[in-house]
């Protein structure tokens, strides 16, 4: 017997517990997750990084797929946001041009500051057309060279001369999309077996559980490589991009499927389910008005987690080349450009996308480990 | 006890075969045959097979057997006489390939394992037992970070600074002059100079996971009644947290060591290309976009199969120390 | 207090806990001393600071809690005198009292002993660390401690894990562990709660025993006020952190100078007899049919083992059931745990299905349908008319509805009230139960035990039943909360003729609750009858060991030394 029981000690004075004493599970579950600093800073990341990955063109500055003889190779350049003249000084966001030397006998391509020419960035201005959404044709890009015909490499350039900063900002749109519906895919599977096996039990469940397992205790990548081999080279990218999805998902399912079943299991049980059970509510209603509430959040909680794994596989799989292939881009497949110790150590920016991935991959984690413990609000 | 390591061992048996046929049904499953590639590659050389060649190839390799046959012979050749068949693309057999390189596989992720047990645990109990001080915090957010770099980035950078900084070339596991020479004590040394690159790059993955893991199962144990229990007989902070929290919050931990083995499978396989180890992960990739299927088949045979053994260790591990699922 | 000079002392003791909404002043203020040689019982409810109170005596107070004032004087043997409570939590002047000078024995001997040592280790711990004994003599000590707590076969037990062993043996692990350097103080923190009587039973003796042989002395919280009329010589007396009242036991009872001493012996007293309720009601002349009959009801689970899921043996949970239940009569299920008592309840809601035998229900009508056989919309309607009150109020409301969602669940789904209608009837449900109506949109978890509860009444009460099933519906709840909870049961009886079959593990609410009763003892009905009759004179041996265990809150008439012992036949 514990002097301190925090949920238990009901307070009888009314005004202390007016504001906790009519709040629902998710007004109490923001207010524990508003606690968590790293999980806020995480969840607003993943906001903006999913806001890119909706509207890539509109960030980007030049067409992803655009080649550039003369920019192979180009190195990151600076924003610089404060111009000084002689005149003075002046807010405008502008970055040093470059200049394109060869050497005489290699003619390695050699890149230095060009002073004598600025490029000036605007906002909203005229770029290559997209099609924002998919609803309509535009040119307008959020920032950008303010002259059209004049290109800026802020992460530099890969070995053909694409803008990396372009590319990686479509990139985001496939690797965190293909998170996103892979999870939903392992979801699909993981309710529907891990629900199966946990309502009905007995033997249902002992088969599911032995799957379950079997399919955990396989090491995923070489499972993966060996399902993205069978992929035929010839099909179209958007049905290679499918089928990748699928097959990350046939591996991660288990481990959704094992927390809905537990979930399940430990409901199936309690008290108030059985209470409803006797009420008279139907069993449609027992699950998805008694129980589904009750481990929704902890579902939400799973599925945040799940993403980033999803992320790393697909990076994975596209950098050894059985993922994705151009002209899709991933992050995993910008950096196959990485994939040679020669191209980094000349253009070592070349690893940026890495930088997008552990960027997603913390901030995904930080959310979902802040969500995994306000999941349940009702707890101790 | 030895009732429950039986039950266990005869559990091992269904999970084999779905193993087997799980990886041949996956090297059966890329469209066209190690023959097609074969022509196709010729055929860009200017070299014309023609139809009967091909057939007899096909024959030869008795490619034209419905599954289950072609099935049968493999397993019961690996099974009786250790035959894994014949390697398309080396032209010889699978098993004179792989040995060595699964033998290295082997000693790459036992080594992973011990080095993320010895930097995890203490970190997670000190986490744990310092929660919400400026250390949890620190290798909190240390293990978050390592948990989201994926190892073959890591091996990347590591590999870039050492090129760039150093002068030096961190891939692979032998120096040059001891690559093809046969084994030897200064092999062995040579190969212990490279291995802890490598397994440093892994550990980083693994030892963030399970930092995580042993600080939840503290908090979880910390706080239980039978802490204060020897705390009321007396026994000082450091001993009353080896001796109970720690050890109860170990045995959870232990049946983890069977789910990082998949895990730590899966990073070598990629970091191992990255970084041109000579074990199972760049030749299985090979050989799977050359289709060179026996070869393949061999390696994920073997891969699976380690695993399901790791589990079964760390299943059996459990049950020693653990008492209460011995006697369930 | 006594005569005797203390052997502990405790001055004006605080203890806080800083919180994120505030500091929780756990005891506050607290002086009492323990008597050399003698018990000394703190009593109180939950929430009383009695357990801080006497963990902060070996400073082992869960964090983040602290003592924030105050002295507690040790008098050792030697004459000298030391101040707990200015010592250092963890240093080594603390820890070489603890378990040495000063042992306890805590609430939950399962949970609060080790799973994975084995027992002598466990108990042999504190004489190796104190008595600098080697790893062979510490296990012979460890079972000589096994043989005087009574444990059969110490040589064996030595080597066992806990989890080998019943509640009962785990607790007196716990006390030989205790006992392991000879301590001149015990504090026992409720050593017996989680205890069935007769296990309760055996445990006090064999503290009194060890006792009064090694002249130690007992500190024992307990909120069981008949635990303390057995066995204390001096009463703490324990409310939200303060003593209330303190003093030898006898003058305790017979005059207690405090209003809450006289509120919470005046529910421990009220529970003695029947209720007052009851006894103003008037027989009718004939008695009407039953409306419940059950006949041989047996309820067997398989104990399934192994991949195949053989079958290796089997549960009689219920075993040959025979009873009936009149309308508008309670019929009381006493047994302790294991007995199949809560699992009979399960079968006549079917939440679990019978194996064998017949439920027979007489609706209002006069037909009657078999409930063991049930199904569809017989079964929905039966539930309508049959329904059940559970013992954990936290646990059977669902913590994402809110209060009138909850009670108005039934109503809804069985489609009798909806909108307007559906809230003006959980208004007036809630009012009938005392809870206001207004907090309907709240959440359980604004709610206190006791409320809880009576939102689960209000749920039970909405489809207009005939019958109410409840299990050990005020195990959960303080004794001061009890006692009208029952009244509320007994007055919506009176009002809307509903026959109640009230499990309970609680001699004193069964008596005070019931019109007949039925000991349960293994599955199997032993005795029924009169609940009068069967209370004070009990034919069945078991009934009678059962029984003469319970402690009376009288310490002029101790008797628990006295009781049946009940042997079962070889099963």
């Amino acid at each position: 017997m514990n002097a301190i029981q925090p949920g238990a000690a009901a307070p009888t004075e009314p005004h202390a517990i007016d504001r906790t004493a009519a709040a629902s599970q998710w007004r109490l579950m923001w207010w524990n997750f508003r606690r968590h600093k790293l999980a806020m800073a995480g969840g607003i990341i993943v906001l903006l990084l999913y806001v890119v990955a909706l509207v890539p063109d509109f960030l980007a500055t030049t067409d992803p797929g655009k080649q550039n003889a003369r920019a192979v190779f180009h190195p990151p350049q600076m924003i610089r946001l404060i111009e000084t003249t002689e005149d003075g000084w002046r807010i405008r966001p502008h970055v040093q041009a470059m200049r394109l030397t060869r050497d005489r006998v290699t003619l390695a391509p050699t890149f230095t500051p060009d002073p004598s020419r600025k490029i000036y960035l605007g906002f909203f201005v005229e770029g290559y057309e997209y099609e924002l959404l998919g609803l309509f044709t535009t040119s307008i890009h959020l920032f950008g060279p303010e002259n059209p015909r004049e290109s800026v490499f802020l992460f530099g350039a890969d070995r053909l001369g694409r803008d990396v900063y372009s590319r990686m900002m479509k990139a985001a749109q496939t690797s965190l999309f293909i998170g996103l519906i892979g999870v939903f895919l392992s979801l699909v599977i993981g309710l529907i077996l891990g629900g199966i096996s946990g309502y009905y039990g007995g033997r249902t469940d002992f088969v599911i559980q032995r799957v379950i397992e079997f399919v955990l205790s396989l090491p995923t990548i070489p499972i993966w490589l060996a399902l993205g081999a069978a992929l035929p080279q010839g099909w179209p990218p958007e049905r290679i991009y499918l089928c990748i999805t699928i097959i990350l998902s046939l591996v991660g399912w288990a481990q959704l499927a094992r927390v809905v079943r537990g979930r399940f299991l430990s409901l199936r049980t309690e008290d108030f389910v059985t209470a409803a059970r006797l009420d008279g509510a139907s069993e449609k209603r027992i699950i998805f008005r008694h129980m589904l509430p009750s481990f929704a959040s902890h579902i939400i909680a799973s599925i945040t987690l799940a993403i980033p794994a999803m992320i790393l596989a697909e990076t994975a799989l596209s950098f050894l080349g059985l993922g994705l292939q151009p002209p899709v881009i991933s992050w995993g497949v910008l950096l196959r450009e990485a994939q040679n110790i020669r191209s980094i150590a000349t253009a070592p920016w070349l690893f940026a996308p890495g930088g997008a991935v552990v960027v997603a991959v913390l901030a995904l984690n930080f959310l979902g480990d802040g969500l995994r413990d306000a999941a349940d609000p009702y707890q101790k | 006890m030895l009732a429950y390591i039986f039950r266990r061992l005869v559990w091992m048996v269904p999970s084999l075969v779905a193993v087997s046929f799980l990886a041949f049904f996956l090297i059966q499953l890329p469209p066209g045959d190690y023959v097609t590639t074969y022509v196709a590659t010729l055929a860009a050389s200017n070299e014309i097979v023609d139809q009967r060649t091909a057939q007899e190839l096909r024959e030869r390799f008795g490619l034209e057997q419905p599954f289950i046959v072609q099935y049968w012979k493999w397993i019961t050749g690996i099974l009786l006489r250790g035959d894994f068949g014949l390697s398309f693309e080396w032209q010889q057999p699978v098993s004179g390939l792989i040995w060595e390189r699964m033998g290295l596989t082997l000693l790459l992720t036992s080594s992973t394992l011990a080095m993320t047990w010895a930097i995890a645990l203490p970190i997670g109990v000190l986490s744990a037992v310092r929660q919400y001080s400026v250390v949890d915090y620190f290798f909190t957010f240390i293990a978050f970070l390592g948990l989201a770099i994926p190892g073959f980035l890591l091996a990347l950078v590591l590999m870039y600074v050492a090129v760039v900084h150093f002068g030096q070339d961190v891939g692979g596991l032998f120096s040059e002059e001891y690559q093809t020479a046969p084994w030897s004590f200064d092999k062995f040394v040579d190969l212990l100079a490279h291995l802890w690159v490598p397994v440093v790059i892994l550990a980083v993955n693994g030892t963030a996971g399970l930092v995580r893991v042993m600080r939840a199962n503290m908090l979880d144990e910390l706080h239980r009644p039978y802490v204060t229990t020897a705390r009321a007989k007396g026994l000082s902070e450091i001993r009353l947290l080896i001796k109970y929290p720690v050890r109860l919050a170990i045995n959870p931990l232990i049946s983890t060591i069977g789910w990082m083995l998949p895990q730590l499978i899966s990073g070598a396989t990629i970091v191992a290309v990255v970084m041109s180890l000579p074990i199972a992960g760049p030749l299985l990739l090979q050989a799977l976009l050359s289709q060179d299927m026996y070869l393949a088949g061999a390696f994920l045979l073997l891969m699976c199969t380690l695993t399901l053994v790791g589990m079964l260790l760390s299943d059996i591990l459990l049950a020693l120390v653990d008492p209460r699922i011995r006697y369930d | 207090m006594t005569d005797t000079a203390p052997v502990l002392e405790v001055r004006d003791l605080h203890v806080s806990f800083p919180t994120r909404t505030g500091v929780v002043r756990a005891v506050d203020g607290v002086s009492f001393s323990l008597a050399r040689g003698l018990t000394t019982c703190v009593v109180g409810e939950s929430g009383s600071g009695k357990s801080v109170t006497a963990r902060s005596i070996l400073q082992i107070v869960d964090t983040p809690g602290r003592i924030t004032g105050g002295q507690i004087l040790f008098h050792r043997k030697d004459g000298s005198t030391l101040d707990l409570a200015a010592m250092d939590p963890r240093g080594r002047a603390i820890r070489d009292l603890r378990g040495d000078e000063i042992a306890m024995i805590f609430q939950e001997p399962m949970s609060s002993l080790s799973p994975v040592h084995k027992v002598g280790d466990q108990v042999g711990e504190a004489v190796r660390l104190h008595l600098g004994l080697s790893r062979r003599q510490a296990r012979e000590r460890a079972i000589d401690l096994l043989a005087s707590v009574e444990i059969p076969d110490p040589h064996r037990a030595v080597d066992r894990y806990t989890f080998e062993f019943s509640g009962g043996m785990r607790q007196r692990v716990m006390i030989a562990m205790a006992l392991a350097c000879d301590p001149a103080v015990l504090i026992a923190d409720e050593p017996t709660t989680a205890l069935d009587v007769t296990t309760q039973a055996e445990i006090l003796d064999l503290i009194g025993r060890l006792q009064q042989q090694r002249g130690m002395t007992v500190m024992f919280i307990t909120h069981d006020m008949g635990v303390v009329a057995e066995i204390a010589h001096d009463v703490v007396v324990m409310e939200r952190g303060k003593v209330r009242e303190s003093g030898p036991v006898r003058s305790l009872f017979a005059s207690p100078r405090d209003a809450y001493t006289r509120m919470l012996l005046g529910n421990v007293t009220k529970l003695e007899r029947p209720s007052d309720i009851r006894l103003k009601r008037v027989e009718p002349p004939v008695p009407p049919p039953p409306i419940l009959r059950i006949e041989n009801l047996s309820m067997v689970f398989p104990i399934v083992k192994g991949i195949m899921r053989r079958k290796v043996g089997e549960v009689r949970a219920v075993d040959g059931v025979t009873l009936e239940v009149r309308p508008g009569e309670t019929l009381g299920i006493v047994g302790e745990s294991g007995s199949g008592k809560t699992s009979l309840g399960r079968c006549i809601l079917r939440v679990t299905d019978p194996t064998g035998g017949a439920i027979h229900y007489r609706r209002e009508d006069g037909t009657e349908i078999d409930l063991a056989k049930a199904e569809g919309e017989a079964l929905r309607a039966a539930r309508r008319e049959i329904r059940m009150v559970f013992q954990d109020p936290f646990a059977s409301l669902n913590p994402r509805m809110t209060v009138a969602q909850i009670v108005g669940e039934p109503l809804l789904v069985n489609g009798l009230a909806r909108g307007a209608e559906l809230r003006d009837r959980v208004s007036a449900l809630l009012e009938r139960v005392g809870i206001e109506p207004g907090w309907a949109e709240r959440y359980p978890h604004a709610f206190s035990g006791g409320q809880r509860q009576r939102i689960c009444i209000a749920r039970a009460l909405a489809l207009k039943p005939r019958v109410i099933v409840a299990d050990e519906a005020t195990a959960a709840l303080d004794v001061s909360l009890r006692a009208r909870m029952l009244d509320l049961l007994l007055d919506l009886q009176d009002e809307l003729n509903l026959a109640y079959v009230f499990i309970s593990h609680d001699i004193s609410v069964i008596r005070y609750m019931c019109d007949r009763v039925a000991v349960m003892h293994r599955g199997k009905v032993v005795e029924t009858g009169e609940a009068t009759q069967v209370c004070d004179n009990p034919t069945h041996a078991y009934t009678k060991a059962l029984l003469s265990a319970v402690p009376r809150p009288d310490p002029e008439a101790r008797r628990i030394h006295l009781r049946h012992r009940y042997v079962a036949a070889a099963e």
